[in-house]
């Protein structure tokens, strides 16, 4: 979808502005949100392309103007609700009203080392052969749904060069509407800096960025 | 609170009211039986105290001291980082970029976030807010600068955007100095922006 979220080339937002002494977390409440969206996440009622959307359909002006922890506590609450797994009433409560979701799998403490040493490879195995090679000269295919997509806007209908093979990929625009993983190949394109942002481009500059197969076209 | 600059007039009401929308929600999930609070806290302590850029410190300090480590970190980056036992969530999928007198590498994620956590941790605040994201493709030497570091004319500088599950390691360049030291020395030279590709290696500070 075309939200905020999408910024690559965007002007205006001024300096970095790095704190060399920054703690991980900023206040108690970005702890627990973070852990529970991690903890929540477990019970397996949604997979991380849709975790992304959620958190992409925060409203722009809205998203622009939170900071990143909010993000998340926004895709968590918009997570329970579409996986029926709480009730507005309970969100805004803390007060339990409907019986928990039958088949959510609980994280204990004591896995939780186990479950992040395993973590969750999206690579599947394939018959198919790659359609491109290293070299080869594509162009990425122009959309703008209102879905879930990994094509980011900046680099919609340019001109690469095919730079890595990654093998067979979950596909994250079906796979975030739950509507299978549809795994396919997943290349690394490179983009040189003229190519993607014309004369504005600084000199001696590429982007590579990691394209499946359905965004790529022969050119 | 770095990331609140631009909202200091609003600050205290936003944090309270976030503490409390939070704490309602670990209520809720508890007493609904989808949340072990143990397990939050293991989570937390995960990665407060346990997996940082120490642990891609010690792939660049081993690739920098053994070339044979260097050339399995470069071919399959995934199973060298493994064999350190630095594994998982958001670093399933690794590949290590090599910085050279003609390459420099850096790395973003202009959609979300993604960021190689069993390597680096999680990612500053810096790295998740907008002006990174937006500008780190279009005017990477320009946010270089900003880091202090000015990359000789021709150059490459090479932005990896992260929009699939691989996730990018940069391999600094090891100082000439540094060169001949123990791996456990090396580990100091490798700062976390140096792995993103927004810093050089560099000797160590006194501590302080």
């Amino acid at each position: 979808m075309n939200g905020a979220h999408d910024l690559g080339g965007m002007h205006g937002f001024g300096a970095i502005a790095p704190d060399p002494n920054e703690p991980l977390f900023h206040a108690e409440w970005e702890r627990r949100c973070f852990a529970l969206t991690l903890a929540v996440g477990f019970t397996g009622q949604w997979n991380i392309d849709a975790s992304r959307f959620a958190r992409e359909q925060m409203p722009p002006a809205e998203y622009l103007s939170t900071s990143y922890y909010v993000h998340w506590l926004h895709g968590l609450e918009y997570l329970l609700l579409d996986r029926t797994m709480a009730t507005p009433q309970e969100i805004a409560s803390g007060a339990v009203e409907l019986e928990p979701k039958p088949g959510a799998r609980l994280l204990k403490a004591q896995d939780v080392n186990k479950v992040l040493l395993k973590g969750g490879p999206s690579e599947r195995e394939t018959a198919e052969a790659p359609r491109f090679q290293p070299g080869d000269r594509v162009r990425t295919i122009n959309i703008n749904p209102a879905t879930h997509t990994r094509l980011p806007r900046y680099a919609r209908g340019k001109v690469g060069t095919v730079a890595l093979l990654h093998g067979a990929h979950v596909f994250p625009d079906t796979n975030s509407l739950y509507q299978g993983e549809n795994p396919q190949h997943l290349y690394t394109i490179r983009f040189d800096g003229r190519d993607l942002w014309g004369p504005d481009a600084e000199p001696d500059s590429c982007t590579m960025i990691d394209l499946w197969n359905e965004y790529l076209e022969p050119a | 609170m770095s990331d609140h600059h631009h909202h200091h007039d609003h600050d205290h009401s936003e944090l309270s009211d976030l503490e409390l929308r939070v704490r309602a929600l670990e209520s809720l999930m508890v007493e609904k039986g989808y949340v072990d609070p143990a397990a939050l806290d293991a989570l937390i302590d995960t990665y407060e105290t346990k997996v940082g850029p120490r642990n891609g410190a010690q792939v660049v300090a081993k690739a920098w001291a053994d070339p044979a480590y260097k050339q399995w970190l470069l071919e399959d980056a995934t199973a060298a980082i493994a064999s350190l036992s630095f594994t998982g969530r958001q670093g399933e999928h690794m590949v290590a970029v090599e910085n050279t007198d003609t390459t420099h590498n850096m790395v973003v994620c202009t959609l979300c976030s993604c960021y190689p956590w069993p390597v680096l941790g999680l990612p500053p605040t810096w790295y998740k807010a907008a002006p990174y994201r937006a500008r780190a493709v279009m005017q990477p030497r320009a946010v270089l600068a900003e880091f202090g570091v000015s990359l000789p004319d021709g150059q490459e500088v090479r932005v990896w955007d992260s929009t699939a599950e691989i996730r990018y390691l940069v391999l600094p360049q090891q100082p000439e100095e540094s060169k001949g030291l123990s791996e456990a020395e090396l580990a100091d030279w490798v700062t976390r922006d140096s792995m993103i590709g927004v810093g050089l290696a560099q000797r160590p500070q006194a501590e302080g």
